[in-house]
């Protein structure tokens, strides 16, 4: 048993608290903490990755109790994947906020940081529902304290709209995990995968209310139609930097679809039939027209990312909702590309912002450091619309091509490739009004000038960029992995077998036992 | 004793439903949190009710399940821990802008600074 794979929770559990209680007012000492921090994730990360990309699935027993009674923690390919991700985003996300001084706008940023990606990481790598919830929730709350980091009325008020969404969310959870232990004994995912089996096909009331709960929380995470009202105003009034970490918090979402719902309730399952894979497919495809047709209308251009947002997650989700192999294997491509499009437009955003001090979609005066931020933007509509020749139109391709085999391709191509045209036209007004036409307006002779934006900014949002094209050059090694991720996600068989049949503390004496009584 | 857990749960929910859609903050934590006890209540529950039984397997033949109970303590934490949380920042939001509506103001996207409309 290795004890590496739960230090990507411990190690920010561990600096969170130093940086609050040692490193309080040096904000010099909180950034080398806090970058060293997410380097040493990084590592760790890359080191969990390498070692599950030949399938073996790591497990890590808390107190060397088993599963199901004790806690475990799962790397899987598909954990460490989103963990490696995680990581990545974090050090960019974390460069940004150092190089434009977010973190010094208020209190205790990097703590809030560190717990964030705590959460982020346990959620990826639980294996146990109810730990799946408790992670949720210091994953939340640090965003709370995030979302509302540097104050401003207009930032507390979408504050408190989020906080209280996403505590309607924990309930439904809460409600969800209820059902569950009262229908089948047991939170722990692999257990359940086992048990839900031998659930009696004529009493299932129970256990299918708790599958659309489920689905529902993780809808509301993964801003999906119509559960999507909270994220437009929560990611355009964030901080940048948080709202580009935020992009990852959608796709937790969309990772506890996949796990729960390839391995819990599978698509062959008898007893949920008829539920998410009727009506998650219209779901998707409805946010994916939405948030594009958003993308077309907003005025301003931090609501017109967060709308990008929602659009990138109704694509994940209509590839994810086919539920086979290849669907699955094109979503998680699609994650990557969409993870790092929408933190560096949102980052893009800030620079903006930075230079021209608002954000509404007018023709206004040229801006220092414009020029770069007009190159950096359109590289990153090109991303985040699909267009080639970066990773969003490979990973469009791919969704298309899972699709076409399938009864409701018709629908998906049309959507898919309209939302697409739609998406192309909104960023390319948006990118022609802010950066094109300020060439024709004249500066106000006693306008207020910004200095050009921080280098080290620059660096971070050209890294995400850099990224997103080695994400498109390496398609083929990413593709293969993807493939490699879904054929293990719909063969779960060593994945429960290595949770439910590790032994633990007392172990030997159970199994003794039961030989006694035979 | 069924019928009692039940309702209970059933009027605290259909209470803090009806509560959290309303316009202003108060109520909506107020409902919040009613609808945090019911789910407590329902975690509670879920284990089969039993009366008078230790939560631990013992050679007595009837115990109740103690997870449950694990569960409902750490719910009950860390939902009084988020309501606490969102009380916090919708003062801060309600002594900030002098509003306590949940919904955003209507906002004219045209004028200079964007400021709400009356």
């Amino acid at each position: 048993m290795t004890h590496w794979i739960i230090l990507p929770v411990v190690l920010p559990a561990i600096l969170a608290p130093f940086i609050v209680l040692a490193a309080r007012y040096h904000v010099g000492i909180q950034r080398v903490f806090s970058i060293a921090g997410v380097i040493a994730q990084i590592v760790l990360a890359a080191s969990l990755a390498w070692q599950t990309s030949d399938g073996t699935v790591l497990l890590y027993q808390l107190g060397d109790w088993a599963a199901p009674f004790g806690i475990v923690v799962v790397g899987d390919r598909l954990s460490t994947m989103m963990v490696l991700l995680t990581a990545i985003l974090g050090l960019f996300v974390l460069l940004y906020s150092i190089g434009s001084g977010w973190d010094t706008r208020g209190r205790h940023f990097h703590a809030l940081f560190q717990f964030q990606l705590m959460g982020i990481m346990g959620a990826f790598l639980t294996g146990d529902l109810f730990n799946l919830f408790v992670f949720f929730e210091v994953l939340l709350i640090a965003s709370y304290g995030l979302m509302i980091h540097a104050g401003g009325n207009a930032r507390l008020r979408a504050g408190v709209q989020y906080v209280l969404f996403n505590l309607m969310g924990s309930t439904l959870f809460l409600f969800a995990l209820g059902a569950i232990y009262a229908e089948t004994g047991t939170l722990n995912m692999a257990d359940l995968a086992q048990r839900l089996s031998s659930v009696d096909p004529a009493e299932t009331v129970g256990i299918r209310l708790a599958a659309v709960l489920l689905l529902m929380v993780f809808a509301v995470k993964a801003a999906l139609l119509p559960l999507h009202f909270w994220l437009p105003s929560s990611y355009a009034e964030a901080p940048a930097p948080v709202a580009a970490l935020f992009a990852i918090m959608t796709k937790v979402g969309a990772y506890a679809i996949i796990r729960v719902y390839t391995m819990i309730f599978a698509p062959g399952v008898a007893v949920t039939a008829g539920l998410h894979d009727v009506w998650l497919l219209p779901a998707a495809l409805a946010s994916l027209a939405l948030g594009m047709i958003g993308v077309l209308a907003a005025r301003s251009l931090d609501r017109l990312v967060a709308f990008s947002v929602i659009g990138s997650m109704g694509m994940v989700m209509v590839t994810i909702s086919l539920f086979t192999p290849e669907s699955i294997a094109a979503a998680l491509y699609y994650i990557i590309h969409s993870t790092l499009a929408a933190a560096s437009l949102f980052l893009i955003t800030d620079l903006v912002a930075h230079g021209r001090g608002d954000l509404r979609l007018t023709a206004q005066p040229f801006f220092a450091g414009g020029r770069r931020t007009a190159g950096l933007f359109f590289v990153a509509a090109i991303a985040m619309a699909g267009l080639p020749p970066l990773s969003g139109f490979i990973g469009k391709l791919l969704i298309l091509d899972a699709a076409f085999d399938q009864d409701s391709m018709r629908w998906i191509w049309a959507i898919v490739l309209s939302a697409s045209l739609i998406s192309v036209v909104g960023f390319a007004r948006a990118g022609s009004t802010v950066f094109w036409k300020a060439r024709s307006v004249d500066p106000e002779p006693d306008a207020e000038t910004f200095p050009a934006p921080d280098a080290l900014s620059y660096v971070a949002v050209g890294g995400l960029i850099a990224l997103l094209v080695a994400h498109t050059v390496f398609a083929g090694p990413a593709y293969r992995y993807a493939t490699a991720t879904a054929e293990q996600l719909f063969n779960p068989t060593a994945y429960i077998t290595t949770v439910l049949e590790t032994p633990g503390k007392l172990s030997d004496a159970k199994a003794k036992d039961k030989e006694e009584d035979h | 004793m069924e019928f009692l857990v039940a309702s209970a749960i059933g009027i605290l929910t259909a209470a803090g439903t009806y509560m959290v859609m309303r316009l202003r903050t108060f109520p909506v934590i107020l409902g919040m949190s009613l609808l945090t006890y019911a789910v407590n209540v329902f975690l509670f529950a879920s284990g089969r009710l039993t009366v008078s039984a230790p939560p631990i397997l013992t050679d007595a033949e009837v115990y109740t399940d103690p997870l449950p109970q694990a569960l409902v303590l750490t719910a009950i934490v860390i939902s009084f821990g988020m309501t606490a949380v969102v009380v916090m920042i919708a003062l801060g939001s309600y002594l900030g802008a002098d509003d306590d509506h949940v919904n955003d103001p209507v906002i004219d996207p045209d004028a200079p600074d964007g400021e709400a409309k009356p």
